[in-house]
């Protein structure tokens, strides 16, 4: 089971711009709160989450404890071709999540793109 | 004077408790139930109405749906062996808990009956109360009866377990010397600090409480309650709670099921 869930737009057309939404299953754990024994559960929150499309970076984010469970990214990117989006994300014990996705781009005069 | 005022008792007990009338005594009548998402700020009732992708109990969803077809334990089945799809077989399932077992004539709620299953019928090692695991398969289960009324049965054997739960629920206790029905029933509406007092039903378990930053079931909020009016926390799976759910559910009743809810 992935860790992580992706949203993206059905047809992605080249020359869009297109919203990704990345929702990952992280506690977040502050360093504030105590687990339902009353015990201070660590700080362990995401440090950096990265999105490289074709090994070029095209988003980075920096989380701080402000971030609560569970965050959701969203961030735009523009079309211009075809290739894998891979996320990747390290915490403060060093647990590094990660996801591919295959981005698939319709090319913007091609009298094959589905009509939708 | 002495004997008016005791016939005033007598006549204030009668009319309020008389034969049948503590069974049948609702102290918000059914057409005024309010869940306690109209008692939510509009940001929480936003992480819980606009999106399903984005709620903060996604991960939750997703893995309750992987548990239900994992196979487990000596008989080597999966939930899905004996129920199929969740969302047909286990639909309406939420509304009827707590419930009596047939088998040992105990109080069930709805994760007791999960524990149950998995301990006799796929012979598993269980998953304790509160874990990753049985929250997110009870909120897949629940999940089937999303937008369906509650109706739980107060009969025959789950009688007595109502009548305790209703003890319970009106019984001022701990500390700050409070009862449920002052708050939830006397007060809803009105703010207490910055928190505006619902009217405590339990139609969105298990819950994802921003304040614990996690998915929460409804004997977890209690214990919190419990704690909050500084009084003794029952042990986990006390019986206590199980009437006192049992009592909630009635309460609610033709409230619908709402999953996955967002609570402060």
């Amino acid at each position: 089971m992935s860790n992580a869930r992706l949203q993206l737009p059905p047809r992605i057309i080249e020359g869009d711009v297109f919203k990704l939404r990345l929702l990952v299953n992280h506690p977040m754990d502050s360093g504030f709160l105590r687990d339902i024994d009353g015990v201070l559960i660590k700080r362990n929150v995401i440090r950096q989450l990265s999105c490289t499309l074709n090994n070029q970076e095209v988003f980075r984010a920096e989380p701080t404890t402000g971030i609560a469970a569970n965050p959701l990214f969203e961030f735009y990117l523009r079309a211009v071709k075809s290739g894998e989006l891979y996320f990747r994300w390290v915490d403060d014990k060093a647990n590094i999540g990660e996801m591919r996705h295959a981005l698939v781009v319709i090319p913007a005069n091609s009298s094959s793109a589905p009509k939708s | 004077m002495k004997h008016l005022k005791l016939g005033l008792v007598l006549l204030f007990a009668v009319g309020l408790w008389g034969p049948g009338a503590w069974a049948q005594q609702r102290q918000i009548p059914l057409d005024q139930l309010k869940s306690g998402l109209d008692f939510s700020s509009p940001e929480v009732r936003g992480l819980q109405l606009d999106d399903d992708f984005a709620s903060p109990s996604a991960h939750g969803i997703d893995k309750g749906a992987q548990l239900w077809s994992q196979v487990a334990g000596k008989n080597n089945k999966s939930c899905a062996s004996c129920h199929g799809d969740a969302s047909q077989s286990m639909k309406g399932a939420a509304t009827r808990y707590p419930a009596i077992d047939k088998a040992t004539g105990k109080l069930f709620n709805l994760e007791d009956r999960i524990r149950n299953c998995r301990q006799k019928e796929q012979k598993a090692i269980n998953w304790p109360l509160e874990s990753d695991e049985l929250l997110a398969i009870t909120l897949h289960v629940t999940a089937a009866s999303k937008g369906m009324p509650i109706l739980v049965s107060i009969d025959g054997a789950a009688k007595k377990h109502f009548e305790a739960g209703q003890k319970l629920y009106m019984t001022r206790q701990g500390q700050m010397n409070l009862s449920c029905t002052q708050c939830h029933d006397q007060h809803y509406g009105q703010r207490l600090y910055n928190d505006k007092l619902s009217q405590g039903h339990p139609n969105g378990y298990p819950i994802f409480r921003l304040d614990w930053q996690y998915l929460a079931s409804l004997e977890r909020r209690l214990r919190f309650c419990y704690a909050s009016v500084k009084a003794n926390v029952p042990t986990w799976g006390h019986q206590d709670m199980r009437d006192l759910n049992l009592y909630l559910m009635w309460r609610a009743q033709g409230l619908p099921i709402e999953v996955p809810a967002v609570r402060k």
